[in-house]
């Protein structure tokens, strides 16, 4: 019995000390450990200079160029570092798979939102950093044409008018705005990021105002309680180059923000769930629902729009929830809060529908992302495995030239009617004609409307680790949250009917035979034990 | 009426061990498969993954028993008896007839038990445990040795316990055909089995016969006889 303890203490040991680490992990947790970044407790937040005792910002500014010239006149050259940017250009020289390199960006490249902004230049442009650009004549290189302000404003005064190019308003104090500046925080950002499209939270559906103040449950990073963190704490910047980007309108998989620059790839302290980020994006299971508080909108119909009122007005329409359900302008929307993502393999690659580009699939891919199960890396197609991301998906229906059969340009935006803008006009043939003009693209006078989808992988409002998503919630056959995902075999989720058919039939034939065996031995024995007394009775 | 010892210690310990573990294993392996939800899925797969090893730790010992006490040539499958084997499962259990290969300490498995466990050690258990860890490790592609799917590696470790599911039931079942019903069980409990007088005597029969063999060995006297002859006319000579 001794030496049996003995052996079974040897045998388990192995056992015992991995039940003792993984008590020792769960006991001795560190909490999230964080590289790269220094704490705003430990940060110096002070800021190095105080602006209001500069004398060249003592005046009072005739324009918003004069603002930009006085900035210059300190942050000398600043503007050549701006000008190499995305936020100014509005494209880039991207490589697209198989097309060679294509300047892309907002300037160029269509959505299934607000289409495109060529022709409506002056309304669109309120969100570029930049004073003037109107139309195709804006002048990139002129310095002054830069708004420092927009992002470095601390005041919250500073707002751009409507349809002028990006100018501020009138009312705008740019003496006291100049003399108040500073790091961009989250309401420089979000004043375009969060509401692109026409409104708050329209397009990304994680980045919207609820987050200039949020709790922990809607961001970790940026939640007020907590860290409160800024944009560019984790976009970090570098010569106004910011990190990361969106697949809207990238294409390449470089200059990424991404969680494992400050969280590594290893960041669980279980190896389990580590080996999950070879395959699965850490926002897959810590978003696990988005639009946590407000609306985003899920689905816009371009073909209905158009309808006026009784006095040949354009007219809105509120949802029971009071977003736009209608508008004569943009047409019929349907919007929708936490949201469960809809998840597909992403390698960091993306292909876009150009203007020129026909039509091949419906709904048309505003901006296809690349990736597949199979797509390893590591020794296969690409330098990083696909891994499974969380997506809003977009979908729409917007205006096409059925005989060209590509997506087409209309003009929206006027200062006035007669212009042929839809939003003033609402003819839809003058617009494309007014907008594909503009582009110097063909038109062949016949338009429809086709079905669309957009889609928007998935950063920010990322959930405490408590709520983040559960094995099961994928490793399941019914509802499991991949279950659209079917190019590859997912434990818990995936069988092959001949497998189990074959193995359950092997269990059912098993225990019939067993079954049967036991009866019969119970009825021969009993007829067995009962001949031998009848036969022990005979002999005596 | 007597006992016999038949099963040693380890054995038993083994036997047990791996039982438990192979019905552990099942438990949470078709909660991993999505058959049900028991003990949560994150603990079934922690927990089957711990198992594994422990299994795979405790065959590299059982092994090791084996090899060195001989006792692995009790799995060597022989084509002798089957047939009687298999009339008697058939037919002569129900007439009460006897067994018709008798429990031998050094030969305990009758010649089907002999062929099925041959083919769980050799086939099955060897394929559950490569597919297993495979399934474990499909993380790490290793070049040239890249796996395109997971699939394959699911399907054969789920043929396994299937395969594995019934031979328990089958097995659970043939315990009660011993002596009385549950004097198999008994054995592999204690060691001992009860048998007859003369079950007993044939029972150890073989092992004192192997234990002679073994320690006693017959020298063959006329090569040393001449030999040593040879010493003695050396040193006469000298």
């Amino acid at each position: 019995m001794r030496k049996l303890s003995v052996i079974a203490f040897v045998l388990f040991l192995p056992l015992l000390l991995l039940a003792l680490i993984q008590l020792n992990d769960t006991l001795n947790d560190p909490g999230v450990t964080v590289y790269n970044y220094v704490k705003k407790a430990d940060r110096n937040m002070t800021p190095s200079v105080d602006h209001t005792q500069f004398e060249i910002l003592q005046q009072p500014f005739e324009d918003a160029h004069k603002v930009t010239a006085a900035c210059l006149s300190c942050h000398t050259n600043r503007h050549e570092e701006i000008m190499a940017t995305s936020h100014w250009r509005w494209q880039r020289d991207e490589v697209l798979e198989g097309r060679g390199i294509i300047p892309l960006g907002k300037k160029n490249i269509l959505n299934n939102f607000c289409i495109g902004i060529a022709g409506s230049e002056a309304t669109c442009t309120r969100c570029h950093i930049g004073y003037g650009w109107v139309d195709q004549s804006f002048d990139f290189k002129e310095p002054t044409n830069v708004d420092c302000l927009i992002c470095h404003d601390k005041t919250g005064t500073y707002q751009k008018e409507k349809g002028n190019g990006g100018y501020p308003k009138a009312s705008v104090d740019l003496n006291y705005v100049s003399t108040h500046v500073g790091s961009p925080g989250r309401d420089n950002c979000g004043v375009c990021h969060f509401w692109g499209g026409g409104g708050n939270n329209v397009k990304h559906g994680d980045l919207e105002i609820s987050l200039l103040d949020c709790t922990l449950e809607v961001d970790v990073h940026m939640a007020t309680e907590g860290e409160n963190m800024s944009c560019v704490d984790c976009h970090v910047t570098e010569k106004h180059q910011m990190a990361g980007k969106l697949y809207a309108l990238s294409s390449e998989n470089k200059s990424r923000a991404t969680c494992e620059q400050c969280h590594t790839n290893k960041p669980h302290n279980d190896k389990i769930i580590d080996d999950h980020n070879l395959r699965v994006a850490c926002q897959t299971c810590h978003i696990p629902v988005y639009a946590k508080v407000n609306d985003t909108k899920m689905y816009w119909d371009w073909s209905s729009a158009g309808e006026l009122d009784e006095h040949g007005e354009a007219f809105h329409e509120p949802d029971v929830d009071g977003n736009h359900k209608y508008m004569s302008i943009k047409g019929t929307f349907v919007w929708a809060n936490h949201v469960i993502p809809e998840y597909y393999w992403f390698n960091g690659i993306a292909d876009h529908q150009l203007i020129s580009d026909q039509i091949d699939t419906i709904p048309v891919q505003m901006n296809r992302l690349m990736g597949s199960y199979r797509d390893k890396g590591l020794f296969q197609e690409s330098e990083q495995p696909s891994k499974i991301w969380p997506v809003k998906v977009h979908r729409g229906k917007q205006i096409y030239d059925m005989v060209n059969n590509t997506l087409v340009q209309p003009k929206l935006w006027a200062k006035e009617k007669g212009k042929n803008a839809f939003w003033l006009d609402f003819d839809w043939d003058a617009s494309v004609k007014e907008g594909m003009a503009y582009l110097e693209l063909p038109y062949s006078g016949e338009y429809g409307f086709v079905e669309t989808e957009m889609y928007w992988p998935l950063n920010h409002m990322v959930s405490p680790a408590s709520q983040s998503l559960k094995c099961i919630d994928c490793h399941t056959r019914n509802n499991s949250r991949l279950a659209n995902l079917n190019d590859f075999y997912l434990p818990g989720r995936d069988t092959n009917w001949q497998v189990e058919a074959s193995g359950i039939t092997l269990i059912i034939l098993s225990l019939i035979g067993v079954i049967i065996h036991a009866i019969f031995r119970v009825i021969f024995r009993r007829r067995y034990f009962l001949s031998k007394k009848f036969k022990e009775g005979n002999e005596s | 009426m007597k006992k016999v010892y038949l099963y040693k210690g380890f054995e038993r310990f083994w036997h047990w061990t791996q039982a438990f573990l192979i019905f552990f294993l099942m438990l949470t392996g078709f909660e991993i498969h999505g058959s049900y939800n028991l003990i949560g899925y994150e603990n079934a797969v922690r927990w089957h993954d711990d198992a594994g090893w422990a299994l795979l730790i405790l065959m590299i010992f059982a092994s090791f028993w084996h090899v060195t006490t001989g006792e692995w040539k009790q799995y060597i499958p022989t084509a002798k008896n089957v047939r009687a084997q298999m009339e008697y499962y058939l037919t002569g259990i129900f007439r009460n007839a006897p067994h018709p290969t008798g429990k031998r300490i050094l030969s305990k498995l009758n010649p089907i038990q002999r062929l099925v466990y041959f083919a769980l050690t050799i086939i099955v258990i060897p394929v559950m445990v490569i597919s297993g860890f495979t399934y474990l490790y499909f993380n790490y592609p290793i070049q040239g040795f890249a796996l395109d799917s997971l699939e394959p590696v699911a399907f054969i470790h789920t043929i396994g316990a299937y395969i594995l599911i019934t031979f328990v039931i089958i097995h659970l079942y043939l315990i009660t055909t011993g002596h009385t019903i549950t004097s198999n069980l008994v054995a592999m409990i204690t060691g001992w089995e009860k048998m007859d007088e003369e079950e007993a005597q044939v029972a150890v029969e073989d092992v004192i016969e192997s234990t002679k063999r073994h320690y006693v060995k017959q020298i063959n006297g006329d090569k040393k006889k001449k030999a040593k002859k040879n010493k003695n006319t050396d040193s006469e000579l000298k």
